[in-house]
């Protein structure tokens, strides 16, 4: 399978990632060829299976909304880069 | 008595005997450090005021004849993956160089809880995502067998410092083989717990579905005691499981004759798997029946498509895990401080453009395409239809088979470099360890001897420069860790 430069350009819109052309080339060319690899998965008919996604069989646990253990707002704050009066100041958005 | 080779167990009767102290071992490992790992690069960080104050607490227990945990006063190695409060911890990123935890993730908890001295945080591939250390944004780790080969990864920090006697034992995590592989390639005891059995908070994402923490050894009996500090259901991960916790250690010593052993002719005839590894592994078979175990061979089918399928859910999981990284709350790379951010989304740019590496940036790009509008059937949706594939397949094999016994790797450690061109060919690598985390299966990496290398190594830290370490893995039931250690205990008992 051949992917475009195009369709690279698009995933990196999507992925919000900023790549040069050399980046791009290189994607290109190797993802083209991971993805022919797990071509293959094509010769298994997976008709009436079901996919797995956790693996041990678990379902949603609910429990009540209590607080119980509280990290101090001011110690999870120092771990951005940019904060105000007790909020997260981010650039404008627009 | 040099201390820092000593095993958890043989360091805890040292310790309760009053030997030595735990501030004396904690000083041998850290000796050890500044004098090999300068050429080993296990740890991106060492922790020494850290280490020696918790020593000093467990010394002061002691010498009040107070009752001490087995792993009280053992200093070990923790992966960079795992948070830890008030130490730095990277996911041997850029992005994340400048982070320090507010809190411990679960399994650091329960370690503290035991007594744990911590040396400092181990180096790993970028956010758990290669199968060498090479993709570490703080450079390589080298195996301590050959200098200019790699430890594998992506705990190869964690596998190199245990094999070079830096680290009691360390803690790894194992996505696709993280920590059997590199188990394997520096020659010590690697342990990946069935999924559910260890808590994942506060580890570092990189595929929720397939991720387990687990010790990483020099013996069957440590990885044991480890896993009995570390296991068990946590209130803040719900995708652990609830079964009770055995006493791993229990029932080490019972006899394994009439077990039976399933060895998957999948794995064994693939042609790329170095011939002399098969040999080895067929040595340590004859153990085995030796010691009565009943080895039939069997047939899994479905494994030839494990790593694609391995590949489609882990990209797609990581494209997912990894868009927090925006800039906003965690502290960034300095160097993309934000002269030519205008709005939101330039941020984001220059915050995931200038902190991810290479193969992260791939994986982003190739999970969010098979997640895209049109391909998710394709690729993604048909990637977790045989994930249950090969998971029914597996439950088969265990209503006959107690454990099954296989290659960890089809290759012995390659050189550094060799394989960073050409990501597809790094990823064959994984062909025998991601079976196990799409089936969410336990697995012991037990070592089975040395082989001879071709030319010697130009420089080395242990061994004798001229072989290389081979293992083989044993594959359980899920939660039967019990099983894989008792049969991985006898075989290391016997030879």
């Amino acid at each position: 399978m051949q992917l475009t430069i195009k369709e690279v350009e698009y995933v990196e819109k999507l992925a919000q990632l900023k790549l040069t052309d050399q980046e791009k080339e290189k994607f290109t060319k190797q993802l083209s060829s991971i993805l022919d690899y797990v071509k293959q998965l094509n010769e298994v008919d997976t008709k009436n299976i079901e996919p797995t996604n956790q693996i041990i069989g678990l379902e949603n646990r609910i429990r009540e909304d209590e607080i119980e253990e509280k990290i101090q707002t001011e110690k999870l704050l120092q771990c951005a880069p940019n904060v105000e009066n007790g909020f997260i100041k981010i650039p404008s958005v627009f | 008595m040099i201390l820092n080779e000593l095993t958890i167990r043989q360091a805890h009767e040292g310790l309760t005997k009053k030997d030595f102290s735990s501030v004396e071992l904690t000083q041998a490992c850290l000796d050890q450090l500044k004098k090999v790992d300068e050429k080993i690069h296990s740890f991106v960080l060492i922790t020494e005021k850290e280490a020696l104050e918790q020593a000093k607490k467990v010394d002061k227990k002691i010498i009040q004849n107070e009752q001490i945990k087995i792993l009280e006063g053992i200093p070990a190695g923790i992966k960079d993956l795992l948070c830890t409060e008030g130490i730095q911890t990277t996911a041997c990123s850029k992005i994340l160089e400048n982070f320090i935890p507010p809190y411990d993730c679960t399994v650091i908890k329960k370690l503290k809880e035991n007594g744990l001295v911590i040396l400092g945080k181990q180096n790993c591939d970028e956010f758990a995502m290669g199968s060498s250390t090479e993709n570490s944004a703080f450079g390589p780790t080298r195996n301590p067998y050959d200098l200019e080969r790699v430890p594998g990864g992506t705990s190869g920090g964690a596998s190199a410092s245990v094999a070079a006697n830096e680290s009691i034992y360390s803690i790894g995590t194992d996505t696709g083989g993280s920590i059997r592989q590199p188990a394997a390639f520096c020659g010590v005891v690697g342990l990946k717990p069935t999924y559910g059995r260890v808590s994942r908070f506060g580890i570092i994402s990189y595929v929720s579905s397939f991720e387990q923490a687990g010790p990483i050894t020099k013996t069957v009996e440590d990885a044991a005691i480890v896993l009995n500090a570390i296991a068990g259901n946590d209130k803040l991960d719900s995708t652990t499981s609830q079964k009770n916790v055995p006493d791993y250690t229990l029932n080490l010593n019972k006899n394994i004759k009439g077990i039976k052993i399933g060895l998957p002719k999948e794995f064994f005839e693939q042609k790329e798997l170095d011939q002399k590894i098969k040999e080895s592994i067929y040595e340590a078979i004859k153990i085995f029946e030796k010691l009565g175990a009943k080895i039939e061979e069997i047939s899994l089918p479905m494994t030839k498509y494990a790593i694609a399928a391995y590949y489609i859910i882990a990209k797609a999981e990581a494209s997912a895990n990894l868009a927090r990284y925006d800039g906003i709350r965690y502290k960034k790379n300095v160097k993309c401080q934000m002269s030519n951010v205008k709005c939101l989304l330039d941020m984001y740019l220059e915050t995931r453009t200038n902190g991810f590496g290479d193969e992260v940036k791939r994986s982003i790009m190739m999970g969010t395409y098979t997640l895209s509008a049109g391909y998710y059937d394709a690729y993604y949706l048909k990637a977790t239809k045989i994930r249950t594939l090969i998971k029914q397949e597996y439950i088969k094999a265990f209503e006959k088979y107690n454990a099954l016994i296989c290659p960890v790797s089809p290759i012995l450690p390659f050189k550094i470099g060799e394989k960073v061109e050409d990501p597809l060919t790094m990823y064959l690598v994984d062909a025998f360890t991601v079976p196990v985390n799409l089936a969410g299966l336990p697995s012991l990496t037990v070592p089975c001897g040395k082989i001879k290398m071709r030319e010697k190594a130009k420089e080395y830290i242990i061994n004798d420069g001229k072989s290389l370490p081979v293992a083989f893995q044993i594959i359980g039931k899920h939660f039967d860790e019990e099983t894989i250690l008792r049969i991985g205990h006898h075989y290391e008992c016997e030879i």
